[in-house]
C-alpha cells in the first residue's frame, strides 16, 4: 500500500528565529578593508535599500531539512511508474548527473577565450551533428532551451524565410492540427501568424482533404507532430508534405514525440523542413521538475543560414564560435544553449549508441502497444480512433463510457491512480478524445511495473461500478488530499506569494 | 553488438519478455509495429552514431573532453556580462539532486507533488521580498527572454508598440528583445546615455516618450556595472506617459541596493543564475519575472505560476498551479505566452541558495562584493596607462576598464593576461566603440585579493610597467 509522507511543513517564512544563518560569505581580506571601508556609503544615499527583504532567517541544518521533507511529498520518475503522454518520463542515467556535476563545466564561463573551451565546444559540436543524423537535418542549433523555445525558433524561421523571398506579408497563416500539442497554436501567434486549425479525420490523422483546403498562398507552414497525440504515425505524411510545399509552406515537426522513431524513421526524409527534439524527453534528461530542459532545433540545407548565433564550426584542429551569419535571425537567449543539460544528452547517446537508441524506440512501443491491448478490455474503458492501427510511443484511453455509466471522470481515475503509488497519465488531451487519459509508458518501466498499472487500472474500474465513492473521494494516500483549485485563481483567494499571503490576512 | 543487450536502461528487452508481450499484443515481431510507417522513408541502416559504451567508458571519455577546458580554479577569471562566478553552498547542491524533484515533472497532479509546488511557492515569494514586488512566476529561460516577454506584456497591455531601452545594454540581451518584440510589431528604440556618467539622459527620454510607448526598461546595475541613480525619475516620466516601468535586477546586488518596487516598477526581470546555479558555459540560466498585484497585469504574466490554497474537504493549506487559462495547454493560440518547459529545477536551488543567506547574509554579500570590485578598481587605476571605471557613477560588481592610455588593444592585452594565467574581462571594445579600448571586468565573492593581485601583477607584465 503506497503513503506518501505527509510532514505539515509549514511555509519558511513562518520557520526559523531572528539571528540565526544558514551561510557565511567568503571573508574581505584585512587588507582590502583597510582601503575599502564603510563599503554602504560607496553607493547613494537615495539608492541604499532602506528595509531589509523579509527573508526567513534560518539555520543550514533547517533550511535542508526543511526542503529534504518537501522533497519527500513529491513524486518522481524515480519512484514508479510516471506515464504523462507526450512528456517522455524515461529513466534519467545516474552517470550524467555525475559528469554534469564536474566543476570542469560548472566553472567555465561562456565569454572564455576559445583556446580554454575546447573540450566543451567538441561536445556541442558533435552533439549537434548526432543530433542531425538522428532527425536527418542539415545543421543543427543547440540553444532553444525548452521544445516550446525551439517551437519559437522554427516558426521565426519560416518568417525569416518567407521575408526573404518577400513573401512575409502574404504568408500570414500556420497551420495546426486539432490535435497538436498547445504549444503549436501559442507558438504561431508568438511569431506573429495567425493560426488555422485543421481537424482530424475518423483516424486521428490530418484530414486531407480539410488540409487541402486549409492551405493557400497565405500559409507559412504546417506544425506536426508524428506520431501524433494519440500515438498514431501519420502515415500519409509524403501527401501532406506535399500539400503545404506545393502551397509554399514549410512543414515543422514537433519532436516531442521522437522516441517512438529512432533509428526507424526520420524527420527531414519525411518532408520535414525544421525540426525540434526535447532533449529532457528523448534523450534521458531530467525534466527538474518542469526544467531546465533543451530544445534543439534542426533544419534543412536551405535553411540553416537563418540559425541563432554563433554557429559552432570546425576547422579540423579547433573548434571555434562563428557569428558571420547575416541572415541569422539573430538572438532568442544569451549566450549557447542549456549545456549542462546538452553535456548529459551527449553521454546518453555515448551510453546507448546507435543499436541502443533503435532497442529504446522498439520497446517504448511494444511497451505502450502492450498496455493498449491490456487496457482495451477494461469495462468502461475504450480505445477511439484507429482501433486496428498499432500505437507508437503513447495510446490514449477514453473513459466515457464509465462516466456515463457511473459518473466517474478521467480526472477522478487519474486522482485514484495516485493512490496507488503512480503518476497519472495526461489527462483530458487531446481535446479530441472525450474523458482522455494519454499514456506513454516509455522504454524504462518493466513489464511488471506495467502490469501493475494494469492491475491498478482494472481496480479503479472495479470501484467505479461498484463502489464510485471510493475513487470520488481520491486521493487519501497522497501528502494531501483534493485541492481547491478554483480558489487559486479567483481574484479575491489568490495569493502567488508570501507577501500576497499577509496582505490578505490583514 | 555482442555485449550491450539487454541494456541497462530497458529492462524489457530481453527476448522472451518481449515475446510475452508481443503474444498479448498478436504480433510476431515487433517490425508489425511500423508497418504503417511509409516504406520508402523506413532507414534501411544503422544510425551513424558511436557503438554502445559501458558506463566505465562513457565516464572516461566525457571527463576526458572536460578536463580540455580551463576553469575559474585553474586561473583567475574576470568575466561576467549577464553569467557570473559565485560560490553554490553544498545545500544548494544536494537539495537540486534530490531525485525527488530532479525527476518529476511540471506538478499537474498537484496532491502528489505538494513538495515542488510549496518549493516554488516559497521561490516565488522570496523574489517578490527581494525585490519588493508583489507576484512572480516560477521562471522564465533567462534574463534576456524574460525581457522579451515582459515588453510583449507590456505591448498588449498598453495596446501601445514602441519599448525605450538604454543604449548601454547587453548585446545579446538586446538581440533577443529585438527577436521577441519583431513579430508582435513592437519598436525597440534606445535612449541615449551621458557620456561622462553613462546615466540615462533624461532630456532624451523625454523626448523619446509619447503616446505609443508601450514600456520603459532600465537596469540597476546596468550592463556596463554601474547604479542608474535616476529611476525614481524615470519611473515618474514613465507613468505620465501612460507606460509601464520594467526594470532589470542582478539579485546579488538586492541587499544593499534599493529593490525596484520601491521606485515604482510595474514588472521586474532579472538573471538568477548568481543564486546557486553553476555557469555551465552559460547555461541553463534563470529569468526572474515579478509584477505588481494588479489583476490586469498577473492575467498577462507569462509562465507557470503557483499558488496558495486548501483541501476542498478540510480546508487544509496546499499548493496548486494557478490561473492556468493563461497558459498555453489550455488557452492555445490565445495563450500569454508559448513557454512550457521552464528552469523549475534552477529556482529550487535559487529559493535554497536565499533561504541560506537570510536577509543578513544578502546584504552581506553585497557588501563584500563591492569592497572586492572596488579594491580591484584601486588597484587597476594606479597602473599608467588604465583607467578604471570609464564612468563617474557607482559601481556594483562590475566595471569597464579602458586601456586606451596603454596604446594597446584589449584584445592583444587579453591575449597577453592568457599567457599569465589570467582571464581579463569582456571586449567591448566592438560593442561600444565610443568607449575605445575597453573591457567590462567582474569581481565577485569568490575572487580573493590574491587573485585581483595576480591580475594587476599580469597587467604590468604584459604592458611592460614591471616595476
Amino acid at each position: 500500500m503506497y503513503r506518501q509522507a505527509r510532514w505539515d511543513e509549514s511555509v519558511i517564512f513562518e520557520l526559523g528565529r531572528e539571528g540565526r544563518r544558514g551561510h557565511i560569505i567568503p571573508d574581505v581580506e584585512e587588507e582590502i578593508k583597510k582601503t575599502i571601508n564603510d563599503t554602504m556609503r560607496l553607493l547613494p544615499k537615495k539608492l541604499r535599500r532602506k528595509k531589509p527583504p523579509r527573508l526567513p532567517e534560518l539555520s543550514e541544518t533547517e533550511i535542508l531539512r526543511h526542503y529534504i521533507r518537501l522533497s519527500q511529498m513529491n513524486y518522481s520518475v524515480d519512484l514508479g511508474l510516471y506515464p504523462l503522454g507526450s512528456c517522455t518520463m524515461k529513466y534519467n542515467p545516474k552517470i550524467n548527473e555525475i559528469l554534469a556535476r564536474s566543476l570542469s563545466i560548472g566553472m567555465v564561463h561562456p565569454y572564455q577565450d576559445e583556446e580554454t573551451v575546447q573540450g566543451i565546444l567538441e561536445i556541442m559540436y558533435k552533439l549537434s551533428k548526432w543530433l542531425a543524423e538522428i532527425t536527418g537535418t542539415h545543421e543543427v542549433s543547440l540553444q532553444p532551451a525548452a521544445g516550446a523555445h525551439g517551437e519559437f525558433l522554427g516558426t521565426l524561421i519560416m518568417r525569416a524565410h518567407h521575408r526573404l523571398n518577400n513573401k512575409l506579408d502574404d504568408r500570414t497563416e500556420i497551420i495546426v492540427p486539432d490535435a497538436a500539442h498547445g504549444t503549436n497554436p501559442a507558438s504561431g501567434t508568438m511569431a506573429g501568424f495567425k493560426v488555422v486549425v485543421v481537424r482530424s479525420d475518423e483516424n486521428g490523422c490530418v484530414d486531407l482533404e480539410a488540409l487541402k483546403s486549409a492551405v493557400s498562398d497565405r500559409t507559412a507552414g504546417l506544425m506536426l507532430t508524428n506520431p501524433n497525440t494519440l500515438g498514431i504515425f501519420e502515415k500519409d505524411i509524403e501527401k501532406i508534405a506535399e500539400i503545404v510545399h506545393e502551397a509554399g509552406g514549410l512543414l515543422y515537426y514537433d519532436g516531442a514525440n521522437l522516441n517512438a522513431i529512432l533509428g526507424k524513421v526520420k524527420p527531414g526524409d519525411m518532408g520535414f523542413d525544421i525540426v525540434h527534439i526535447n532533449i529532457h524527453k528523448t534523450f534521458g534528461t531530467p525534466h527538474g521538475g518542469g526544467g531546465p530542459g533543451a530544445g534543439p532545433i534542426g533544419v534543412s540545407d536551405e535553411l540553416a543560414k537563418f540559425l541563432p548565433v554563433p554557429r559552432i564550426g570546425f576547422d579540423g584542429e579547433k573548434y571555434r564560435l562563428d557569428y558571420n551569419r547575416p541572415h541569422s535571425i539573430g538572438k532568442i537567449r544569451c549566450f549557447y544553449g542549456n549545456v549542462g543539460v546538452l553535456l548529459k544528452a551527449f553521454a546518453y547517446i555515448l551510453s546507448l549508441g546507435a543499436e541502443g537508441l533503435e532497442e529504446v524506440a522498439e520497446v517504448s512501443v511494444l511497451n505502450a502497444n502492450y498496455l493498449l491491448q491490456k487496457l482495451k478490455e477494461i469495462r468502461g474503458f475504450d480505445i477511439p480512433y484507429a482501433k486496428n492501427r498499432p500505437r507508437k510511443h503513447e495510446c490514449v484511453l477514453s473513459v466515457d463510457k464509465m462516466y456515463r455509466d457511473t459518473g466517474v471522470r478521467a480526472l477522478e481515475v487519474s486522482k485514484r491512480i495516485l493512490d496507488c503509488g503512480m503518476h497519472a497519465p495526461i489527462t483530458y488531451f487531446p481535446l479530441i478524445v472525450k474523458e482522455a487519459l494519454m499514456i506513454e509508458p516509455t522504454e524504462s518501466y518493466e513489464k511488471e511495473e506495467l502490469d501493475r498499472f494494469v492491475e491498478t487500472m482494472r481496480t479503479i474500474s472495479e470501484e467505479a461500478y461498484s463502489n464510485p465513492e471510493k475513487v470520488l473521494n481520491a486521493p487519501q494516500n497522497t501528502a494531501i488530499t483534493r485541492l481547491d483549485e478554483a480558489k487559486a485563481s479567483h481574484p479575491k483567494t489568490m495569493t502567488l506569494s508570501w507577501r500576497m499571503h499577509l496582505k490578505k490576512k490583514d | 553488438m555482442t555485449n550491450s543487450f539487454p541494456h541497462p536502461y530497458i529492462p524489457n528487452s530481453i527476448r522472451k519478455i518481449k515475446e510475452e508481450m508481443m503474444g498479448e499484443i498478436g504480433i510476431e515481431s515487433i517490425e508489425e509495429l511500423y508497418a504503417d510507417v511509409p516504406q520508402k522513408f523506413r532507414l534501411r541502416r544503422r544510425l551513424n552514431l558511436p557503438d554502445t559504451q559501458s558506463e566505465h567508458n562513457v565516464r572516461r571519455f566525457v571527463e576526458e573532453l572536460l578536463s580540455r577546458n580551463d576553469t575559474c580554479l585553474d586561473m583567475p577569471i574576470f568575466l561576467g556580462a549577464g553569467c557570473w562566478p559565485h560560490y553554490v553552498p553544498a545545500a544548494v547542491e544536494t537539495i537540486v539532486q534530490r531525485t525527488e524533484f530532479l525527476t518529476s515533472y511540471t506538478p499537474y497532479q498537484p496532491e502528489i507533488s505538494q513538495g515542488l509546488l510549496q518549493a516554488l511557492f516559497e521561490y516565488q515569494s522570496m523574489i517578490c521580498e527581494i525585490t519588493a514586488m508583489d507576484a512572480a512566476n516560477s521562471s522564465m529561460y533567462d534574463w534576456a527572454s524574460a525581457l522579451g516577454e515582459a515588453v510583449r506584456m507590456a505591448s498588449r497591455l498598453t495596446h501601445r508598440n514602441v519599448a525605450l531601452v538604454p543604449k548601454i545594454l547587453h548585446p545579446e540581451r538586446l538581440e533577443t528583445l529585438r527577436t521577441y518584440s519583431e513579430p508582435a510589431g513592437i519598436r525597440i528604440e534606445p535612449i541615449d546615455y551621458d557620456s561622462e556618467t553613462g546615466q540615462l539622459d533624461i532630456e532624451n527620454l523625454k523626448e523619446k516618450l509619447s503616446g505609443k510607448t508601450a514600456a520603459v526598461y532600465v537596469e540597476n546595475p546596468t550592463y556596463l556595472g554601474f547604479i542608474e541613480t535616476q529611476v525614481r525619475e524615470i519611473s515618474e516620466e514613465t507613468r505620465d506617459h501612460g507606460a509601464l516601468f520594467v526594470v532589470g535586477v542582478d539579485p546579488t546586488s538586492l541587499g544593499v541596493l534599493e529593490p525596484p518596487g520601491e521606485y515604482g516598477a510595474d514588472i521586474v526581470v532579472g538573471e538568477g543564475q548568481p543564486l546557486g546555479i553553476p555557469m555551465n558555459y552559460g547555461g541553463p540560466l534563470l529569468g526572474i519575472f515579478a509584477c505588481r498585484d494588479d489583476l490586469r497585469l498577473i492575467r498577462q504574466m507569462p509562465g507557470r505560476v503557483v499558488g496558495m490554497t486548501t483541501t476542498l474537504k478540510e480546508g487544509k493549506t496546499g499548493f496548486c498551479m494557478a490561473l492556468q487559462t493563461r497558459e498555453q495547454h489550455i488557452r492555445r493560440e490565445r495563450a500569454t505566452s508559448n513557454i512550457c518547459s521552464n528552469e523549475t529545477l534552477c529556482s529550487v536551488a535559487a529559493v535554497v541558495y536565499l533561504a541560506l543567506l537570510g536577509p543578513k547574509g544578502l546584504k552581506e554579500l553585497g557588501e563584500t562584493i563591492m569592497s572586492k570590485s572596488h579594491y580591484a578598481v584601486q588597484v587597476l587605476e594606479k597602473i599608467d596607462g588604465v583607467k578604471a571605471p570609464v564612468f563617474k557613477a557607482p559601481h556594483f560588481k562590475e566595471f569597464t576598464v579602458n586601456f586606451g592610455g596603454t596604446g594597446r588593444a584589449v584584445s592583444e592585452v587579453h591575449r597577453g593576461l592568457l599567457e599569465h594565467q589570467v582571464h581579463g574581462g569582456k571586449d567591448i571594445s566592438k560593442e561600444f566603440p565610443e568607449l575605445g579600448e575597453s573591457a567590462l571586468y567582474c569581481v565577485t565573492e569568490t575572487h580573493s585579493k590574491e587573485d585581483i593581485d595576480s591580475l594587476v601583477s599580469a597587467l604590468e607584465k604584459v604592458l611592460g610597467r614591471e616595476s
